[in-house]
């Protein structure tokens, strides 16, 4: 089958819509508008480095792996369970964890808003129990709230998957051998699934480290993430350099995540995010 | 598996037929009596809506709306190009600006013939002091709305914005030019000015002002303020007006060491591919009933003097909405400061950024 | 430890539901504060059903979706048939660019999406929208249907070529049928990618064309809205019943159900979902 030909129109379009707008990216990031033409300059580069800007990154991945490590401890057990669970309860868990990624996520973030103004309805019930009232939005708190309720599913879904998978003579030998519950869980349980977790974390980190609508909504304008700064730069400072500056550095962080997560899939055995 | 499939087929066929009449039926509403198109781009809460769908009904000219949350926003969206507006909506310096960059077109004022309704105050302004690029559309100052409920200091000073008392209860605007001004204003400078040492200053004030601040905000501030989520807000008088109709305990103090007044006008940009249509639109907007429907719907102040006339007595005497422009002196207008516009992105950047 | 582990799993769906159900039943709230019930009233849904930019977004949200992912679908098979046919080097070159917009962030995908249109003078609006849908839908048909192919027994088009069928005929006759499933499975996933997408289109629209999400952002940055609370009852209650009815044509063979429920074809779906946000 001498078919290769017909892959023709998708390299055009590849060239034309993926590769061109990425160079346009790399080509922004490096030059400066001059009298004639562009020049060369390090200058966008050499602005990020200032510390007001570095914080802003260390913030994004600081505020990222805080709700990959709750996602990833509320999850687990919440995976576990739904894994052991009889079958006809099984179906219905499940799909009870997909039906809120189906929403549409703006409309998820928004329930929040409502939720947590000071005038909001968990402060109203909380005034009626006599507590004190929670006074979170527009905090880093809120954003990783956000953050947790969105990506929860993610986390739990390929545990799940993968736990579901395990055989359960497995599990039988190890408990015969003499192994306690916890002993079995650490020594067998848990490194089978390690794939699954290691998906949910990339599944979880990356979304959270590059949002920027969480953090408009819950964290409030003054709230800077990564994204926000790029968001910013393109539709209010119209400083196109520094932005693309911005990007090239946000897409070197998930390639550097990427390739940290592979290394772990690899000496785990397996277990591809796809 | 094959049963998933073939129920999602059933699915996206259906979902495709829906669509496609859609297409349909929504096609032949628009097609209807459409013999032009204009685009305008508005201050988000910025018109009565249904003076939309009148300019369209009576001149059967479709109007694309969009609108922005600050005059930079909407100069970044005009100056990339993505896009062909007909009529914009820009404040005084930034119409200094787009004239100056040669965006604008001059406007054919024969075709303006609500022009005359616009008060003398309000015309040979220092933007366009020869009344060719714009016609104003509504105008006023910023200042502090304040819950009377949860302030029992005397609001005279922007210094209370800085008063640890009410931490995290103040709403800070999200714009940079209005909030550098408002650090400006405190410190006792000018809102023009061009001293970098002095524009430092502000940006520290403002750093140091971030702990207090419950949030940056836009639109979203008249619902919070209404709804008492926070006792300060800088806020557009407009805005103002409109809270106090809605909730009785706010009340609205411009500072005494000055503020900011301005005037935002109508403008033809030069992507105009219809200038004639947007002609039209502007003559609409200016028609006293019209201008008296958006002004009683957005709380704004209207320059035009016989819309005035018609407004409520309550509305026309009271002083955050019409007060005498001679004794706004200490109040100062925006002038075009593009020339640092990088130092005011840089600083703005860093103030935000800082936490 | 029954208990514990009834309770955990109350808390966990107690946390993912209670945001939605608390916006459903205000959405039923007479009055706009958030805090206080006013009585039941219809009012918001029918102020939603006459909002003039809802609407309109409702239409371009679901023409995006269905145009985008046609397209995409089309052009995916086709070159999915070409890239199988590929020497070794040169596929695996085309493959990792077709990874870069699924691994990307979305908002670097946005804003070169957006520099590039700007670059080339385009008018941002329905059109740029269009493409861009189509451009991030492009990589997960072919990434469905590749491994169709490659399950595909090589001789079967051969046979038939050879029992006299044109090319043509043998295309649809022997290879379509073959990666069906992989060309529905990609087809889905377009559609629903398309369908929930925010951060891509914010960027790359213009003139009036906005969908669904772009509104709803919109309207969540302006304060809250009794017409927010609406919307969302109502997609929630679409979804809901899509998923219903899916599991009830599906639970006809539960062994196979649980089997694909679990199988990697459905985490890259779900991790594909989470991509996008």
């Amino acid at each position: 089958m001498k078919r290769h030909w017909l892959a023709t129109p998708y390299i055009v379009w590849m060239v034309l819509f993926i590769v061109v707008p990425m160079f346009l990216v790399l080509f922004y990031s490096v030059v400066e508008r001059t009298e004639d033409g562009y020049r060369l300059t390090a200058e966008h580069f050499h602005r990020f480095v200032d510390p007001i800007y570095i914080n802003v990154l260390i913030r994004s991945v600081v505020l990222a792996v805080i709700s990959t490590i709750i996602c990833l401890l509320a999850g687990y057990p919440m995976a576990m369970i739904l894994a052991s669970r009889e079958y006809s309860r099984k179906k219905i868990m499940y799909m009870l964890i997909v039906l809120p990624m189906w929403m549409n996520f703006l409309l998820r973030t928004y329930a929040w808003m409502t939720l947590l103004e000071r005038k909001g309805v968990i402060n109203y019930v909380l005034s009626m129990l006599n507590l004190p009232s929670l006074d979170i939005l527009y905090t880093n708190q809120a954003v990783v709230l956000g953050m947790v309720y969105n990506f929860l599913p993610f986390m739990i879904l390929p545990i799940y998957s993968v736990l579901s998978k395990i055989d359960q003579n497995i599990i039988e030998a190890a408990q015969d051998l003499g192994g306690n519950n916890f002993t079995v869980f650490r020594r067998v349980v848990f490194p089978l699934s390690l794939p699954g977790v290691l998906s949910g974390i990339t599944m979880v980190f990356m979304p959270a480290v590059t949002t920027f609508v969480i953090s408009k909504l819950l964290g409030g304008g003054q709230f800077m993430l990564i994204g926000n700064l790029i968001e910013q730069q393109f539709l209010s400072s119209g400083d196109w350099g520094f932005g693309s500056a911005l990007s090239v550095i946000m897409m070197l962080l998930i390639l550097l995540s990427m390739g940290i997560m592979s290394r772990y899939e690899q000496e785990s055995g397996g277990g591809a995010l796809w | 598996m094959e049963q998933v499939k073939k129920t999602a087929a059933i699915f996206l066929v259906l979902a495709m037929i829906f669509s496609l009449t859609a297409c349909g039926s929504n096609d032949g509403d628009s097609n209807q009596n459409t013999t032009a198109a204009i685009t305008v781009y508005n201050w988000g809460d910025y018109i009565d809506p249904t003076v939309i769908d009148d300019f369209e009904k009576e001149y059967g000219i479709n109007v694309t709306y969009e609108t922005f949350a600050t005059n930079e926003e909407m100069y970044v969206k005009l100056s990339s190009g993505g896009s062909n507006y007909d009529v914009i909506f820009p404040s005084d310096y930034m119409i200094a600006r787009l004239i100056k960059e040669d965006m604008l077109h001059k406007i054919d004022m024969s075709k303006i013939t609500n022009y005359k309704h616009i008060g003398e105050q309000f015309k040979n302004l220092g933007y366009d002091p020869n009344n060719e690029y714009s016609v104003p559309y509504m105008w006023g100052t910023v200042g502090i709305l304040y819950n009377t409920t949860m302030v029992d200091d005397p609001v005279d000073s922007w210094d209370i914005l800085w008063n640890p008392k009410y931490e995290k209860d103040i709403f800070m605007l999200d714009s940079q030019r209005d909030s550098i001004a408002v650090a400006l204003k405190k410190l006792g400078y000018s809102l023009n000015t061009r001293d970098e040492a002095q524009l430092e200053e502000a940006k520290q004030e403002l750093i140091k002002q971030r702990p207090l601040v419950l949030s940056y905000v836009g639109d979203e501030v008249k619902d919070k303020m209404i709804a008492g989520e926070a006792a300060l807000a800088v806020v557009w008088s407009g805005d103002a007006i409109y809270c106090m109709w809605e909730n009785e305990d706010l009340a609205y103090a411009i500072p005494k060491e000055g503020s900011n007044k301005w005037f935002d006008a109508m403008c033809i940009p030069k992507s105009s591919k219809n200038k004639e249509a947007a002609e039209l639109f502007i003559n609409f907007m200016t028609d006293p009933e019209i201008a008296l429907r958006n002004a009683e719907y957005i709380g704004y102040s209207t320059p035009n003097t016989a819309a005035m006339e018609m407004l409520d007595e309550e509305i026309r005497n009271d002083e955050a909405a019409y007060p005498d422009l001679e004794s706004l002196d200490n109040c100062e207008v925006f002038e075009d400061l593009s020339d640092i516009i990088g130092l005011y992105n840089r600083i703005w950047d860093e103030v935000k950024a800082s936490q | 430890m029954r208990f514990l582990k009834k309770s955990y799993v109350f808390l966990i769906f107690a946390f993912l539901y209670a945001p939605i159900l608390v916006l459903m039943i205000f959405s039923f709230n007479e009055s706009k504060s958030r805090g206080n019930w006013g009585g039941f009233t219809l009012k918001w849904y029918m102020e939603l059903l006459h909002d003039k930019q809802i609407m309109s977004a409702l239409y371009y949200t679901l023409l995006v979706a269905v145009l985008s992912s046609v397209i995409a679908t089309l052009i995916g098979i086709i070159a999915s048939i070409g890239i199988f046919n590929m020497k070794k080097l040169p596929q695996s070159i085309i493959l990792n660019v077709n990874y870069i917009p699924i691994l990307n962030p979305d908002i670097v995908t946005g804003i070169s999406l957006m520099v590039l249109f700007i670059f080339m003078k385009m008018r941002l609006g329905f059109v740029t929208l269009l493409l861009s849908h189509i451009t991030f839908n492009i990589p997960y048909v072919i990434l469905s249907i590749l491994p169709k192919l490659k399950q595909m027994n090589k001789h079967l088009y051969e046979a038939a070529l050879d029992l006299g069928a044109t090319p043509m005929v043998a295309f649809f006759k022997v290879i379509l049928p073959e990666i069906m499933p992989g060309i529905i499975t990609g087809f889905l996933l377009a559609f629903t990618l398309s369908l929930d997408d925010f951060v891509i289109s914010f960027f790359t629209t213009g003139s009036g064309v906005a969908n669904l999400s772009i509104v709803i952002y919109g309207m969540a940055r302006r304060g809250i809205s009794p017409k927010i609370n609406a919307l969302s009852t109502l997609m929630f209650l679409c979804v809901l019943m899509l998923l219903i009815i899916v599991n009830l044509r599906m639970s006809k063979d539960p062994e196979r159900r649980l089997k694909s429920g679990a199988s990697k074809e459905n985490g890259r779906y779900i991790s594909s979902i989470g991509h996008d946000i």
